[in-house]
């Protein structure tokens, strides 16, 4: 067991993919500070130097202190604190937090959404093809923020208030995932219209293998490599879309604030001088995002043949 | 083509046959449209009869049939947070969205282009590398970001532009313009700034990658060997082959720039159409959404259409091409 691992670590090292990935001085950069905001954001309750939430430990008398290094900072808030006294960089890492917690999810909903919708239109053609993509086509002549805001304010409306707070995250995440399948959908269906005439799947399928078990087992993971490009260039969209819905005030409730709540609440004092309230969060958001999309652009040149 | 037509046509009618319906269940099932009329003391007779009158208790499709009816002549019901009919709101703050719409949409070709083709000629120029890198900072700057930032540099630390609102605007009938004033101009500068630049990425590059393309046919080199100027070659063959996909493509973001000025004028309390939607979103203010929502999808069926329809006349080799992927 342990020479297989072993085995598979010296593929991954000997395999294309590592050798662009070393090549490419920007690609690591990004990947080290995803991975940093990753680390920073999972485990903020146990890295952030304050608990931002915990009314116990947060002072009103420090309220608006500007960051560190410059005049009037304390040296105990590095980006200085907010209108209720609350650490800076420690809201940031727990806004992450919610921003990357729900991108993923909605990533992966969207994943499955659009892979399972993809593989069926592909495989089974004729009319199902042709209404899933009929769908498709027209869900896709609509920005996806539109879509997602419309999924949000329908909730807004038929559950109470109080409700809808508790459920917010959930609604957020099916908004944001509905608005992004179509995009895999698409790609799967492409893929999968080539796979299933290779002789692979006609011989499973001679061989009496069920069509569900051709599509999954066979089918599935040829599509798999343009699935994580996408995947990834959306997880990035997934968080700016959050951040736009929290910005506008319709997205996660300000109990639990992600990032775009807390460049929202900040913008309120950005004409009396406390800039940092908002310019830090909406600087880790930046960061995020370009990280995340230089990646995802590297993953798309990587897996590319053409480009081999 | 009168096929195709058709068959578009009928699809069109289907999105918006879909698109009404969602409007009308939300307007008739999310809470009770009688609660939301009326004051706390009407009777429950009174209501009754209210429900009656309205014809609340018709079967669904006699009712869908109404609002669809209505809807088509623009009559959307009251508001039920401004207690005004929601088209006089709508009339209202159409000029806002429509101005700021159209003023970034130039923006955004007016820049974009000369951009895309400098970047194209110049693949490997300081200057290209320093645009595609500003053009990779548009994509992943959240369009709100750059709003904040650019109030915070242009509106708070240097004082220059004015941070909300239209500024002066003057009244021509129904409507009213910024664009006539100082101060309307002024205001505009940095919600449109904001709202195109997006686009203006999206453009660039598109032209780039178009330029790149057509400076590799055939007819550019034997342009070349008959000793046209390279302004000739440039502007007069290879720009205006990339004009076709530029300007559908830009036919087709109009629409998307109509939904995002959802956040510019959040932004920046621009007093259009997108921030009485987000209002109404945030309020539950049903009429409101339901209208807009038919309204901003009659617009992008619209769009639609005419760009397929552009399309199939212009260019037969874009036939085969998938849509445009907006953003998000």
């Amino acid at each position: 067991m342990a020479s297989e691992t072993g085995s598979r670590v010296q593929r991954f090292l000997d395999s294309d993919i590592w050798y662009s990935f070393t090549r490419s001085p920007i690609t690591v950069g990004a990947a080290i500070v995803t991975l940093a905001m990753f680390v920073a954001a999972v485990f903020a309750p146990w890295l952030a130097p304050h608990h931002p939430f915990d009314l116990a430990t947060v002072d009103l008398l420090d309220a608006f202190l500007p960051p560190a290094w410059i005049e009037g900072g304390d040296p105990r808030f590095l980006l200085g604190t907010d209108d209720q006294g609350r650490d800076i960089l420690s809201t940031i890492m727990f806004g992450a937090r919610i921003s990357l917690g729900v991108g993923f999810a909605s990533v992966v909903f969207a994943m499955v959404i659009g892979v399972t919708l993809g593989l069926i239109s592909g495989y089974l053609g004729g009319t199902v093809d042709s209404v899933i993509m009929r769908f498709a086509d027209i869900q896709l002549s609509f920005p996806a923020i539109l879509i997602a805001l419309l999924i949000d304010g329908v909730a807004r409306g038929v559950l109470p208030r109080d409700m809808h707070d508790e459920l917010a995250i959930y609604v957020l995440v099916f908004a944001i995932g509905i608005s992004g399948w179509v995009q895999y959908a698409r790609t799967v269906r492409g893929s999968t219209l080539v796979e299933k005439n290779k002789e692979y799947v006609q011989a499973a399928y001679v061989m009496g293998v069920s069509p569900l078990l051709i599509m999954v087992r066979h089918v599935l993971p040829n599509a798999m490599g343009p699935v994580l490009v996408i995947g990834t260039i959306h997880l990035a969209v997934a968080i700016i879309t959050e951040a736009t819905l929290s910005f506008l005030g319709v997205g996660v409730p300000p109990t639990s604030p992600s990032l775009g709540t807390l460049i929202r609440v900040g913008n309120d004092f950005l004409f009396s001088g406390e800039w940092w309230i908002t310019v830090f969060p909406g600087a880790a958001l930046a960061i995020l995002v370009l990280a995340v999309n230089l990646l995802g652009d590297w993953l798309r040149d990587a897996l590319n043949p053409k480009l081999r | 083509m009168i096929a195709f037509i058709i068959r578009r046509l009928f699809q069109s009618v289907l999105v918006m046959l879909a698109v009404g319906l969602i409007a009308f269940s939300l307007f008739r099932y999310v809470g009770d449209p009688i609660n939301n009329m009326v004051g706390q003391d009407t009777t429950l007779e009174q209501r009754e009869q209210l429900r009656e009158r309205l014809g609340l208790n018709d079967p669904f499709i006699v009712q869908f049939a109404r609002f669809a009816a209505n809807a088509a002549r623009g009559e959307f019901g009251i508001s039920y947070r401004h207690r005004r009919p929601v088209d006089d709101l709508i009339v209202e703050r159409l000029p806002a969205t429509l101005e700021l719409s159209l003023v970034a949409a130039i923006m955004a070709l007016v820049i974009g282009v000369p951009m895309g083709v400098y970047t194209g000629l110049h693949r490997d120029g300081v200057l290209s590398r320093i645009f595609m890198a500003v053009s990779l900072a548009g994509v992943s700057l959240p369009t709100f970001l750059i709003g904040i930032l650019l109030i915070l540099l242009f509106g708070v630390v240097l004082q220059w532009l004015p941070t909300f609102g239209r500024g002066e605007v003057v009244s021509l009938g129904w409507w009213t313009t910024g664009l006539l004033t100082v101060g309307g101009l002024k205001a505009l500068i940095m919600p449109a700034f904001t709202l195109a630049l997006f686009q203006m990425t999206l453009i660039m590059r598109l032209v780039r990658a178009e330029m790149l393309e057509v400076l590799r046919t055939d007819y550019i080199k034997f342009a070349r060997a008959r000793g046209l100027t390279n302004r000739a070659i440039n502007f007069g063959h290879a720009l205006k082959n990339t004009l076709v996909p530029v300007i559908t493509i830009t036919g087709l973001q109009l629409g998307s720039i109509i939904a995002f000025a959802i956040i510019t004028e959040s932004v920046f309390q621009w007093p259009g159409m997108g921030l009485l939607f987000i209002q109404a979103i945030s309020e539950v203010d049903i009429p409101v959404m339901a209208a807009y929502l038919t309204m901003i999808a009659f617009f992008f069926v619209v769009i639609n259409l005419i760009v397929d329809l552009l399309y199939y006349v212009v260019d037969p080799r874009l036939r085969a091409g998938g849509t445009a992927g907006g953003r998000v």
